[in-house]
Parts: C-alpha cells; sequence; structure tokens
C-alpha cells in the first residue's frame, strides 16, 4: 500500500510517507525519503491489537500496538485498503498452527553443527551439577521419564534421596496438575533447598500420607534445620478460596516442622489489567505529571513487583540466613511460583547474575518447569484470559535489582530488553509451547534455532562495564535491606516506552563506558606492538645494524574521538502556542541536527531497537557504532530479514 | 553579642547518636558558637560529626525519664538524634541550639568568622565580574553597552551596579523605564546566542495596571533587541489570569497594542509558599517508610514537586526554543523576575549555551544570573522543609533550579563536565555555609555587608584542584550542540541524591561511581603510555633514518 503516513506518537507535526508492506512474517513500512528509505519493521507476532480508528479527512487511521510495547500509527489514504491491511493483520497476528511461526522460517544461515550448538549452550545437568547435586541428600529421579507422573514437568526432576518413587507419586495426586514438589535451588554452602509445587489438593480436611512424607523428606535433605517454610504465594483469601473447590493450601498441624507463610501475590488476571492500565498510561499523549503519577498508582504496577520482590527476599533470606529450606508453591505453581523461585534464585547465587548463569535461570525456572509461554504471551492465537505478563514482570524485578546493585550484574538492560522482546517475537524455538513435553513433540530443537547461542555471540552488546567479578556486590548474597522501600520501585521507562528514544536519556553511560573498555583494550595491545617495536629497535639500534625503518604505520584509528558522541536532537513540543506563529515553518534550521540524524540511521547494528522507527536519536545509538562489534557486520536481525526479503519476493 | 551567653552547657559526655543505617555510637557533644560537635573515641570507630548551627532547620526534644532525646533535622534534609542523659543538660543544650539556629543578624552568620586553612589561589569574589563576560560579548557584538546607571544601586536597588543593556539606549532612557518597571527591574540582557545572534533579556513585570499605562522608552529598549523585521517572544512565567490580576496591583503585562513585534507566551510556574509547602510535602513523604506502594506515588503525587520541575523545564526550553529553532529574541519575566524568571533564563542557557555546562561556565552563571540578579538567597533559604514558621517568602526556589539541572544531566550525562555532587554542594552552601557566597538577598546588600572583605567566598575553595576533582564528571566530553531535554512525565525523576540521600544506603552507588572513575582513568593512562611510546619511536626511527642517510 502506498502513501501510508507512520505518525510519530510525540509530536503531531512529524509522520514519515512511505509504502506499507504486508509479508508472511513481518509488517515492513518504508520511508519514500530518498535518502534514508528508513525502515520499520514489526513480526506479525509481536502484534497485540490493531484497531481500527474513524476515518478522516486524510485518510483511515490504523493503530498497531506489539507485545514489545511498540505503538505504530498508520495513516492508509484509501479506506478500503485500510480495511484490507486491517483484515489480513487480524489473521495473521493470530496464528493457529505452531509452523505458522516465524521461528520455523527463521534461517540465521547456520548450519546443523552449529544449530545443536547452540542448543546445548544451557545444559541444566550440569547446572545442577554446579549446585553440588546429586549428593547425600538429592538425586535425580527418573519417575517421570515419560511424562508419565506430571506432563508439565521436565523429565529429569531432582528430589530428596529418601523420597522414593511411591512417595513421588502419592504425593503428586494430592497435587493440582500433578505438580509434585521438586528442586528448583540448592545452597551448598548450608544444604538448604528451594523447592516448588503446584498447592496441594487439601480442600477442607483431606490429607495425604506421602505428601507429608515429601515434605518430610525435603526437610532431612537439610540436617541443620528441623523445619522447613512452606511459601504459599497467593492472597490467603484467594487460597482460602480454592479450598471449596476441593485445592487450598497446607496445614500446618497435619504436616509435621513446617511453618506456613502467605506472601499475597495477585493472579495473571489482575497483572493482565494492571498492565493494561499502566500502558494505557504510557500512551498518553502529553500527559501532566499528575496524570503519569497518578495513573501509575492506579495501574498498581509497581505495588504487583515489589510484591515479588518481598516474596524472593523472603526466601533468599529463610536460605542464607537461616539456612531453612522453602518449599513454594501458588495455585498450579508455573507462574508466581517460577517468579518468586528465580527471584531469590538470582539474590542468593551470583552465578545467575552473570549473563550465562541468567540464560541457565530462566531454562531451569520457566522453560523445564513448565511455564506456559504460548498461553500467557498469546504466540497462537487462543484464550485471551490466559495471557499475562508474568515473566515480564520477573524481567522487570531484575532491572530493578540491577538500578540498586548496579555493579552486580554481568549484563545491562540492553539484554534484558531484548530476552522480552524475543519471548515474544516467536523468531527462536525456546520460548515455544507450554512445556517440555509439548516441545520435544514438536522437535523445536531441530527446526529451530536457540535464542541462547544468538545473545551469547552478540555479548559484547550487553556487557555491564561496571560488572566487577570479584567486588563486594557480586559475592555472595545481594542483600536488598532497602527492599522494603517503596521509593526504590521506579517506573521502567527503557521497557515500557522502548521506542519513544525521546524519552530516554539521549546518551547511555552504558554504551560509553563500554566504549571506553573496548577502547582501553585495543590500546593495551598496541601498548604492546609498540613495546616489541621499540625492543626491536634498540636491539638494532645496539647492534648498530642497519634496519629498514617499517613505512607502513599502524592504523592511527585509536585515538577514538568521541565528538562522535555528539547529540542530534530536536526539541520537542514545549508549548502549543508555538505552532500558531505565522513567520517560519517549524522544520527550519533543522538541516545541520538533521545530517547528523541521517548519518546515524545508516549504520545498523544487531540491535533490534534500531530497525524500529524513531527520529530522535542521540547518543545512544551513534555510540553503538564506535563499538566495533555493533558494526552491522552481525547477522542476527539484519540476516533475519534477508531471508525474510526472500519470502516477500516470493510472495 | 558573645555566644558564650547562649551556650549554657557546653559539653556533654555518654550522648548517642543515632542515624540511618549507622549502628548508634556514644561520644561527647561539644557546642561552640557556629558549630554542634559530636565525636567519639572509641578506638574501632573514632569519628566526628561538625554540623553547622545555621544547617539546622529544626529541633524536637523528648523525655522518658532523665534520658533526653532531641531529634535535629537539617536544613540539608539529614535527621540525627541525639540521646543526652540528664534532664537539665538536655534542655540547656536543646535551647541553646535552638538560639544559635536562629541568630537574627547576619553579621553574627559563621562566615563572618571563619577563617580558611586552605591556601587561597584565586579570589572567589573577583573570579567573575561584569566587566569579563562583557568583554566576551564585545568579542562577537557592538550592538550592546555597560551601563553604570545603577552604580550606587540608586535605580534599582536589586541590581548590580552595572547591567548590560541595547547600546541604542541611553540611561535617561533606563530611568524612565525603571519607573515602568516593578522594583525598577527594567529589562537588561541576560543571554546572547553567538549562533544566530538572538538574545534572551530579563525584568519584572510592567507597571501597566488598570489603564493600561504604556511607556515608549521601555518599547523602544525592548525592540532595540529586535533585528529589522523580525519579531520576539516574551514569555510571562505566569498564567494569563495571575497576570490579568496583577494589573488590579498596578503591575500587569505588555499589551499587543503597544508592543506589536512581540508575541507573549504565559507559562505557569508556581512561587513562594506553593512551592515550599510542595517541598514540606516531598520530604515528608520520602521520609515516610511506613506506608506502602501506592501511598508512596501518591504522596509524590501530592507534592506537586515533579510538576513544577516539568513546568519550569518547559518554559525553559520554550525560551530556548524561539531563540534557537525559531531565531526570535526573548524577553522573560514573571512578577519581580527575581524568582521564575531567573530559573528560566538560567536553565534555557545551559540547554543553548555549552559553556554553561562546563564548572567554571556554570559557576559563572549561578553568580550572573541568580547573585547578581538579585535573587533574595537570604530569604529563599532561610529554612527548609523542616521548619514550621511558613514565612511567606520562604521558597526553595534555587533546589528547583538545581533540581532541573540534575534533570537534564540525567539525561546528558556525558554533556556535563560537572557531576550531581556539585550541585548537592551548592545545595548546601545556598542554605549553610562557612562562605559569604550566598548571603544577603542582592549585590547591594552584600556590598553594605562588605562580605569581599569580611568573608570567603565559596567559589575560592571550590576552584582549587583539590576540591575540584570531587565535582568533575569523568564521562564529560565536551559537547558543542544545544542539548533538548525531554519534559515528559517519563523522563522526569525524583533526585534521589538529595531527598533519598540519607534515606538509602548509597554504598553500592558509590562503588558504581567508583568504578566508573577507574575505567575512565584507566584509560587515560593507558593513552598516555601509548601516545609517549609513539613518540619514542617515531624519534627513535628519525634517527634511525639520519644515521641511514650519513
Amino acid at each position: 500500500v502506498e502513501n501510508v503516513r507512520l505518525l510519530d506518537r510525540l509530536s503531531s507535526r512529524k509522520s514519515a510517507l512511505g509504502t506499507l508492506y504486508l509479508t508472511a512474517t513481518h509488517v515492513i513500512f518504508v520511508e519514500n525519503d530518498s535518502e534514508t528509505h528508513k525502515e520499520t519493521w514489526i513480526l506479525h507476532s509481536q502484534i497485540s491489537s490493531i484497531e481500527k480508528q474513524a476515518t478522516t479527512a486524510t485518510g483511515c487511521p490504523l493503530l498497531i500496538r506489539c507485545k514489545n510495547f511498540q505503538v505504530i500509527q498508520l495513516v492508509i489514504p484509501q479506506e478500503r485498503d485500510c480495511h484490507d491491511v486491517y483484515i489480513s493483520l487480524i489473521r495473521l497476528a493470530r496464528p493457529v498452527k505452531y509452523e505458522e511461526l516465524y521461528c520455523f522460517s527463521f534461517n540465521p544461515k547456520l548450519d546443523k553443527e552449529e544449530r545443536e550448538q547452540g542448543w546445548k549452550l544451557v545444559d541444566l545437568n550440569k547446572e545442577y551439577n554446579r549446585m553440588g547435586i546429586p549428593n547425600n541428600y538429592w538425586q535425580i529421579s527418573d519417575v517421570n521419564r515419560d511424562y508419565g507422573v506430571c506432563d508439565s514437568y521436565p523429565t529429569e526432576v531432582y528430589v530428596p534421596k529418601s523420597a522414593t518413587a511411591h512417595i513421588i507419586v502419592g504425593s503428586s495426586k494430592f497435587r493440582s496438575r500433578r505438580r509434585f514438589p521438586a528442586l528448583s535451588y540448592y545452597c551448598k554452602d548450608n544444604n538448604a533447598s528451594i523447592c516448588r509445587s503446584s498447592q496441594p489438593l487439601s480442600g477442607f480436611s483431606a490429607r495425604c500420607l506421602e505428601d507429608e512424607q515429601m515434605l518430610q523428606a525435603i526437610r532431612k535433605a537439610n540436617p541443620g534445620s528441623d523445619f522447613i517454610y512452606v511459601v504459599d504465594t497467593r492472597p490467603k483469601l484467594n487460597a482460602m478460596a480454592n479450598r471449596a473447590a476441593g485445592k487450598g493450601y497446607e496445614n500446618e498441624d497435619n504436616y509435621s516442622n513446617i511453618k506456613f507463610q502467605f506472601i499475597g501475590i495477585e493472579n495473571i488476571h489482575v497483572m493482565r489489567n494492571s498492565l493494561q492500565k499502566m500502558l494505557e498510561v504510557c500512551e498518553l499523549k502529553s500527559p501532566s505529571m499528575s496524570d503519569f503519577l497518578w495513573g501509575l498508582e492506579n495501574s498498581g504496577w509497581l505495588k504487583h513487583i515489589k510484591a515479588i520482590m518481598d516474596a524472593g527476599i523472603f526466601i533468599a533470606k529463610a536460605v542464607a540466613e537461616e539456612g531453612v529450606s522453602v518449599l513454594v508453591h501458588c495455585s498450579d505453581g508455573w507462574d508466581r511460583t517460577a517468579q518468586v523461585c528465580s527471584v531469590a534464585s538470582l539474590l542468593l547465587d551470583p552465578h545467575y547474575r552473570t549473563m550465562k548463569g541468567f540464560m541457565v535461570l530462566i531454562e531451569k525456572d520457566w522453560v523445564s518447569f513448565g511455564h506456559k509461554f504460548n498461553h500467557r504471551y498469546g504466540n497462537l492465537d487462543g484464550d485471551p484470559k490466559e495471557i499475562s505478563p508474568v515473566i515480564d514482570q520477573f524481567i522487570e524485578c531484575v532491572w530493578q535489582l540491577m538500578e540498586q546493585f548496579p555493579c552486580a550484574f554481568e549484563f545491562n538492560e540492553r539484554f534484558l530488553i531484548h530476552i522480552q522482546h524475543h519471548i515474544y517475537s516467536c523468531q527462536f524455538g525456546n520460548f515455544l509451547c507450554n512445556s517440555q513435553k509439548e516441545r520435544r513433540e514438536l522437535r523445536v530443537q531441530e527446526r529451530t534455532y536457540s535464542l541462547w547461542a544468538h545473545l551469547w555471540k552478540n555479548r559484547a552488546d550487553y556487557l555491564n562495564p561496571l560488572y566487577r567479578a570479584e567486588q563486594s556486590q557480586t559475592q555472595g548474597t545481594l542483600h536488598p535491606q532497602m527492599a522494603s522501600c517503596n521509593f526504590l520501585y521506579k517506573f521502567w521507562s527503557g521497557m515500557y516506552n522502548r521506542f519513544e528514544k525521546g524519552l530516554h536519556p539521549r546518551q547511555s553511560v552504558t554504551d560509553y563506558l563500554m566504549a571506553v573498555k573496548e577502547e582501553s583494550q585495543q590500546l593495551e595491545e598496541e601498548l604492546e606492538v609498540l613495546g616489541e617495536r621499540l625492543a626491536n629497535l634498540q636491539k638494532s639500534q645496539l647492534n648498530d645494524s642497519k634496519v629498514k625503518s617499517k613505512q607502513q604505520d599502524r592504523s592511527k584509528q585509536l585515538g577514538l574521538s568521541t565528538s562522535n558522541n555528539s547529540l542530534a536532537n530536536t526539541p520537542q513540543e514545549y508549548s502549543n502556542d508555538l505552532k500558531s506563529f505565522p513567520s517560519r515553518s517549524p522544520s527550519q534550521g533543522d538541516e545541520e541536527d538533521s545530517a547528523l540524524i541521517l548519518t546515524q540511521d545508516n549504520l545498523k547494528s544487531s540491535d533490534p531497537d534500531l530497525s524500529a522507527n524513531s527520529d530522535q536519536e542521540s547518543g545512544v545509538e551513534d555510540l553503538s557504532c564506535r563499538s566495533p562489534s555493533g558494526g552491522g557486520c552481525l547477522p542476527s536481525e539484519d540476516s533475519g530479514k534477508d531471508s525474510d526479503e526472500a519470502v516477500f519476493l516470493a510472495v | 553579642m558573645e555566644f558564650a551567653e547562649l551556650i549554657k552547657t557546653p559539653r556533654a559526655d555518654n550522648v548517642v547518636l543515632h542515624r540511618p543505617f549507622y549502628l548508634a555510637v556514644e561520644g561527647t557533644l561539644c557546642l561552640t558558637g557556629h558549630h554542634l560537635i559530636f565525636s567519639s573515641r572509641r578506638q574501632d570507630n573514632a569519628e566526628e560529626l561538625w554540623l553547622l548551627h545555621s544547617n539546622i532547620d529544626s529541633i524536637e526534644k523528648r523525655f522518658v525519664g532523665s534520658l533526653g532525646t532531641i531529634v535535629i533535622k537539617c536544613k540539608d534534609l539529614r535527621i540525627i538524634q541525639l540521646d543526652i542523659p540528664g534532664m537539665e543538660e538536655c534542655l540547656n543544650i536543646a535551647s541553646s541550639i535552638e538560639a544559635l539556629s536562629t541568630l537574627d543578624s547576619v553579621t553574627l552568620m559563621y562566615p563572618f568568622f571563619y577563617r580558611p586553612m586552605f591556601e587561597i589561589v584565586e579570589d572567589g569574589w573577583r573570579s567573575f565580574l561584569p566587566d569579563q563576560e562583557f568583554e566576551l560579548l564585545t568579542s562577537v557584538t557592538d550592538e550592546w553597552r555597560l551601563s553604570c546607571i545603577n552604580k550606587e544601586f540608586s535605580i534599582c536597588p536589586s541590581y548590580p551596579p552595572v547591567v548590560i543593556v541595547p547600546k541604542s539606549i541611553d540611561d535617561e532612557a533606563l530611568r524612565k523605564v525603571a519607573l515602568f518597571r516593578h522594583g525598577s527591574r527594567f529589562p537588561v540582557l541576560s543571554y546572547y546566542h553567538k549562533k544566530n545572534g538572538m538574545v534572551m533579556m530579563r525584568s519584572s513585570q510592567p507597571l501597566t495596571g488598570t489603564n493600561g499605562r504604556r511607556c515608549k522608552e521601555d518599547e523602544k529598549l525592548i525592540n532595540a533587541t529586535l533585528r529589522p523585521g523580525k519579531r520576539g517572544y516574551i514569555i510571562d512565567t505566569r498564567s494569563l489570569n495571575v497576570a490579568q490580576q496583577a494589573r488590579a496591583k498596578g503591575g500587569g503585562f505588555e499589551q499587543e497594542a503597544h508592543y506589536p513585534q512581540w508575541r507573549r507566551i504565559h507559562k505557569c510556574i508556581e512561587r513562594f509558599n506553593i512551592l515550599q509547602e510542595s517541598l514540606i510535602k516531598l520530604v515528608e513523604a520520602c521520609n515516610d517508610q511506613s506506608h506502602n506502594m501506592d501511598r508512596w506515588l501518591s504522596k509524590l503525587e501530592a507534592s506537586n514537586w515533579l510538576t513544577h520541575i516539568k513546568e519550569i523545564l518547559t518554559a525553559a526550553c520554550l525560551a530556548a526554543q524561539c531563540i534557537d529553532r525559531e531565531g526570535a529574541s526573548v524577553l522573560v519575566h514573571g512578577t519581580e523576575g527575581t524568582d521564575s524568571t531567573l530559573q528560566v533564563t538560567s536553565l534555557a542557557q545551559i540547554i543553548l549555551d555549552p559553556r554553561c555546562r562546563t564548572i567554571r561556565g556554570f559557576e559563572s552563571l549561578v553568580v550572573r544570573e541568580w547573585l547578581q540578579a538579585g535573587h533574595p538567597f537570604q530569604q529563599r533559604c532561610a529554612q527548609s522543609a523542616y521548619s514550621n514558621s511558613k514565612q511567606k517568602w520562604e521558597a526553595p526556589v534555587f533546589l528547583l533550579f538545581l533540581d532541573c539541572v540534575w534533570q537534564i544531566l540525567r539525561q546528558f550525562p556525558c554533556s556535563f563536565e560537572f557531576n550531581e555532587q556539585f550541585l548537592i554542594m551548592l545545595f548546601e552552601h545556598a542554605y549553610a555555609s562557612q562562605f559569604g557566597t550566598f548571603l544577603g538577598n542582592n549585590e547591594n546588600e552584600r556590598s553594605k555587608l562588605k562580605l569581599p572583605q569580611k568573608t570567603m567566598s565559596l567559589w575560592s575553595w571550590v576552584n582549587r584542584s583539590e576540591e575540584l576533582s570531587k565535582f568533575q564528571n569523568p564521562l564529560f566530553e565536551a559537547n558543542s550542540l544545544v542539548i533538548w531535554p525531554s519534559v515528559a512525565p517519563q523522563s522526569l525523576q525524583l533526585w534521589e541524591g538529595v531527598f533519598l540521600r540519607w534515606n538509602r544506603p548509597s554504598k553500592f552507588l558509590d562503588e558504581a561511581q567508583e568504578e566508573m572513575i577507574n575505567i575512565i582513568k584507566y584509560n587515560k593512562e593507558l593513552q598516555a603510555k601509548v601516545n609517549a611510546l609513539r613518540r619514542q619511536l617515531a624519534e627513535m626511527e628519525t634517527d634511525d633514518r639520519m644515521q641511514e642517510n650519513l
């Protein structure tokens, strides 16, 4: 469709004219501007809603909201075209078969071996070995080898040694969806562990001997402590309501030596509505400070984030400080339980704060334990009531921690944002389906690629320059003592207003420092080369032998001037009054700055952000081109597009 | 008056000091004329706390049996608690502190007694003289002149002795204009934008009154700043409504009919007690840790602090936009032209002028646009967030300005030569200081108090390399462009460095800061080494070649 206008949300003055293409996998908008031909690519799987708005004199507006929080507003001149695009997108954005998803057509031009290597990057057995398991207390159980006991659990489950198959099976029958207590994290320093399960089917009075034995076994696996905590992450009222349906929570009288604790985290429906409300606030056009803060409060989002953090902190404290094991569950034990276990692990173990460790953590607590990615993130068309930003909240918790502990994480904010992006993108197979069982049946590992390998290959982009493995923050447990303070929880504009570059700091400290570090590394190398040359020269002079001086000088590109750090940005609309001032057109005087913008846009990098629309580029982007690794040589997104272009031509 | 009269108990032992995030320490409390000193001589934990009495905003006392407790709330927002054994001692100490922290006379303040322990390299009182500023201006334009019309502060008591005005306007005309402007604050040059020759002027409101009085000289004066055929903007920092109401009290705004070449824009920046209330509410919210998440956000919202930040920044951005993008000259004023006007003109300069983003340039900006421009520091900064006095003229105008600068700094972390600490330091010294810089309400009062002769300038202390190093931003890369900050609510944040400074552990943030400095330092060292080696190599190679040629 030609002559489509792409509107800028921040400024009604700016809009770009271009052509809209629909392909099998992407919506592509190419600007007419002959110099840049700036492209905006949107994966169909990222589209969360499409809204056709009332036709105006200029055309028919189409609003596309994406799951990665991008909002695109298009104006299509012909009502008919608009309707066609709308109908097509509605169908394209809601695939009904896994095979329709992008990961099955995505080809990053890797051979089979590389693909297999990619899938091996994260190995959970190795991870449990790292924790020190199997050992005297814990062992791997094959009770679920054919998913016979629990179809949403992995085949390999770690359980206390004293828990026999009989106990496990018995316990599983007393738990929702047969999700029996299994090990999530083990602290080898004091034998305390974090286990996870679903709620017991206790109703008002039911008991299960095997389940009680199972909890006993967990306690016995930690000889240093004479009780375990059972943490129910639901609000008490919800848990009590469940009793009427024959579910519920553990009765302290029936289980010996447990301390039962409610930590009220709301359910997926509350969270979905909360996010919805917060996004409405983010979408407000020029909101006042009060509108924004009031809306943020009203959404309750930060309150929910804090509740998850509080639960994680409680568990981490029990394990690290009290040396007490914890069993965590919610209802089904695949949403809140996953959030809380992974937050606690992250606080407890510095390994999970490294890049690889974080991949392992998501693989362990989310992917392997059957977090329902397909349902929660709406990869296939399904029940909208199943959709909820569960892992988004976990990712935000990590960001909140990064803000409080700037040196504790090996990775940076971009790493988190890209993970969130790919959870919805379906470009990689990692997060397909609802369980390990489904993924195996679909032969995901043979037919798709792993995100972790992709991120690992581009790890230079995701490093936190301030990370110091040996620094105090990275040693052992993080103690967010101040976690009880509300003011530490902040709105994450880098995520929820991700595509509105104008709102973000215009210069990125992270990128700047990374560039400096990279330069330092090059300087070190040069220092070595120069030192050698000097030594050679001195030797040759001492020997009084005539050495031809080498004419070719090493290219002196190293004195990287940071003047390319210069900013090009345009003022926002600070006043509506200015528009009516007749003498000048608003874009005049922009030339010198916009020249800078153009040069930056031509530079591609592996950052998917860059393929998105934004006209308020600034230091953030030019810095990424300062780093050699961002120089467009990476096959990541770009190659993804290449293969797409082929698809497009075929269409 | 002798301070000794006020100090009934100069010393108390076995006092316990409580601060958030520190273990309580026992030690000795001493009171001197200007300081409260707490020292603990414990082997493992020797430390001293010196607190200026003038930093104390309020003091509360309570008793449990014979153990007295005083809670001291400071203007820098810190709160400390002292447990003092003995009811009488405690009462004496509390009343002494109360008296000493509320001295009436300026000349009893610490700056008049302070003797510097450092060598004075440069007298800060002479660091930023108007003549120097004017010299810089004459190198780019000759359309302006330095007028000494206010030499004896006879025309305008709140203006400095010399001001910059259009060359074509003589002193006689200025005298008439002064009569037409509130407090005689006639339009003067605030900033000259070298890039396109546009200017920003500031003044107070015109005294049009209800019958629409006009002043031809005033019109001529501000028109003199316009290029032929061009128009300009008048940014009135008050809402139209407020400006209209001001007419009843003799004030008002420029009528279109009399100023046809100017377009007026009204912005709404609050003043006085509204700002003070806002500060009090904000600090209250920051100190109250009992409430839940929702209450925190609504209290933050209810304080309106960030709303004020947004309004001020928006007005400043607008002024900058008119000058840089619209190529128009600008006149800024509110009512008196001593508060919101200065916020707007100084912030606009930070946006437009890279010089103002250097340490020295920023100091010069504070001197020009705040001290010399007659912002009444003594009135505005007499009390801070904990005071109960609620005087009408107390207002955190300067703190709001610093907060706005911090917001821009946060958005452009590599474009400023100074760091957050520098801004916090200025905040502290504006409220309580050993230096005379922020004493008095204007140059007139400062000269009467003979501050340059009798006190030390803050700049004499800051501009020594030992101090400067603390305030330098390791990420600074000179950026000659105009920087346009975002004023969207998502982009504005609470200034934690000031408002949560005493309520959160800073260890991890400090470590990050340290790491940042180390990364940059290491890079610079390497660069120096590589350069030295290159030079050495080049020399040797030329030697080599010469020998070869021989």
